[in-house]
């Protein structure tokens, strides 16, 4: 099979799979949650069947645009991970990632709604937190193996986990801000379903709910699937260490959510900044000295 | 047609209580009870939820307030009725202010006696709301193919 076939496969891949792959994440998510806080917890499906009731609830329409504006968030997260799949430069998949996050904080915003402007207002200052390391991702990988793509790191002996540890660990600390989760839930909630009443996602009813949390099921698998190429190189046993510590990093996450009480917002710009600064810039001074 | 029973988000407002019936509607989300094992989240913004749970009566303050809730829910939507206040107006019933139950403003699907009712009593009472809402749903979908059929 020819590359550009196992690209356009492995493409088509993440856009077929990928919603199946981040609900029942989200699901495992909840039921994790659940247990860590001595409770049952609901079926491993619920996000499935959640999302299916979002479909069919009567849309209260408050803004005609919003609706686009949620489809182009959809559809910028796909084309991301698409990106990223297909192998192509890591950069573009960054810059199309901070492209649907405009898209959603515009979602919130067109509303005029208090609770969603609040919301939004919050998303912008958590952008702010962690685009920086976002940005920093795809230059640490090219440090490690002389390439923006994923391809490149496939193709190389040596994981780059081992010339960028502390890309890495920046990256984790970032992660917690984009996948919602305690002590950095500013914008929306993961969980508690009550912050200042849902924040960005108040004014989104039904489908459009729906089509939101799609996108983040996206944006979840696309962000996990870094967190494995980080431990990849070109050997096959590779690929499994990749999926351990996906798995590690998640219940890392989820650990983290449900023992640390939220924060305030300079708390977690400190917090995100300096993980940065400190993690990823001395992990750059060395490469650089390196070199 | 689909089985959307198996995810109720409730939106739950407290009236004019003395606020028991309030602390086991909460209660319920406790290791105890765990009402999230039946997929019901406690949700805060109306437009997200399905089943309007309201304890304590109405007064001429929170009226227009119960009625804006029911407005932003979107169909279908079940309404449940906690404790003796919201049933009828309870022990408040002669006061002043109060206008009676929660009846007396918005159609109410489900009666949950008691005082305060037990946390038993509610997730009873959510139960038989998630039993109407998926047939509400059912009649919203006939409903919307019939007008469909009409143009």
């Amino acid at each position: 099979m020819s590359i550009i076939a196992i690209r356009i496969l492995s493409a088509a891949a993440f856009v077929i799979l990928a919603p199946l792959v981040g609900g029942l994440l989200d699901g495992v998510d909840r039921k994790i949650t659940a247990r860590m806080q001595g409770r049952v917890g609901p079926p491993i499906l619920q996000p499935f069947y959640d999302v299916i009731k979002l479909m069919n609830k009567q849309l209260l329409d408050v803004e005609r645009m919003q609706g686009l504006i949620i489809l182009s968030f959809l559809f910028f997260m796909i084309f991301t991970g698409a990106l990223f799949f297909a192998g192509v430069d890591m950069l573009l998949c960054m810059f199309a990632l901070s492209t649907a996050e405009m898209f959603l904080i515009l979602a919130a915003t067109i509303t005029h709604s208090p609770y969603s402007y609040i919301g939004s207002q919050r998303e912008l200052m958590q952008m702010f937190c962690y685009e920086p390391m976002i940005l920093l991702v795809p230059i640490g990988f090219y440090l490690a193996t002389g390439s923006f793509k994923a391809i490149g790191t496939i193709m190389s002996a040596t994981s780059p986990i081992i010339y960028t540890p502390g890309f890495f660990i920046a990256f984790i600390v970032v992660l917690t801000i984009k996948f919602r989760k305690s002590p950095f839930d500013f914008s929306t909630s993961h969980h508690a379903h009550q912050e200042v009443i849902k924040g960005i996602t108040t004014e989104m009813v039904g489908i459009r709910y729906a089509f939101m949390t799609i996108a983040e099921w996206y944006e979840t698998v696309f962000l996990l699937a870094i967190v494995g190429l980080y431990f990849v190189n070109q050997n096959w046993w590779s690929y499994l260490i990749g999926l351990a510590v996906i798995l590690a990093v998640y219940f890392f996450e989820i650990l983290i959510d449900n023992t640390s009480a939220r924060v305030k917002w300079g708390t977690m710009l400190r917090i995100s900044w300096a993980s940065t600064l400190i993690f990823c810039g001395i992990n750059l001074l060395i490469l650089d000295v390196m070199r | 047609m689909s089985n959307i029973a198996k995810s109720p988000w409730l939106i739950h407002y407290d009236g004019s209580s003395c606020n028991g019936c309030d602390i086991e509607v909460l209660a319920c989300l406790t290791p105890v009870y765990d009402v999230e094992r039946l997929g019901i989240i406690n949700t805060g913004n109306p437009m997200h939820s399905d089943i309007f749970l309201i304890t304590g009566g109405i007064n001429s303050q929170n009226v227009d307030v119960v009625k804006q809730i029911y407005d932003q829910i979107p169909k279908p939507k079940v309404v449940v009725a906690v404790g003796a206040c919201a049933c009828t107006g309870g022990i408040f019933k002669d006061c002043y202010n109060i206008k009676g139950g929660v009846d007396t403003v918005i159609p109410v699907d489900i009666y949950v006696p008691g005082c305060a009712a037990r946390p038993e009593a509610i997730i009873d009472g959510v139960v038989k709301a998630v039993g109407l809402f998926q047939q509400r749903y059912e009649e919203f979908e006939k409903k919307k193919r019939e007008d469909k059929q009409n143009g």
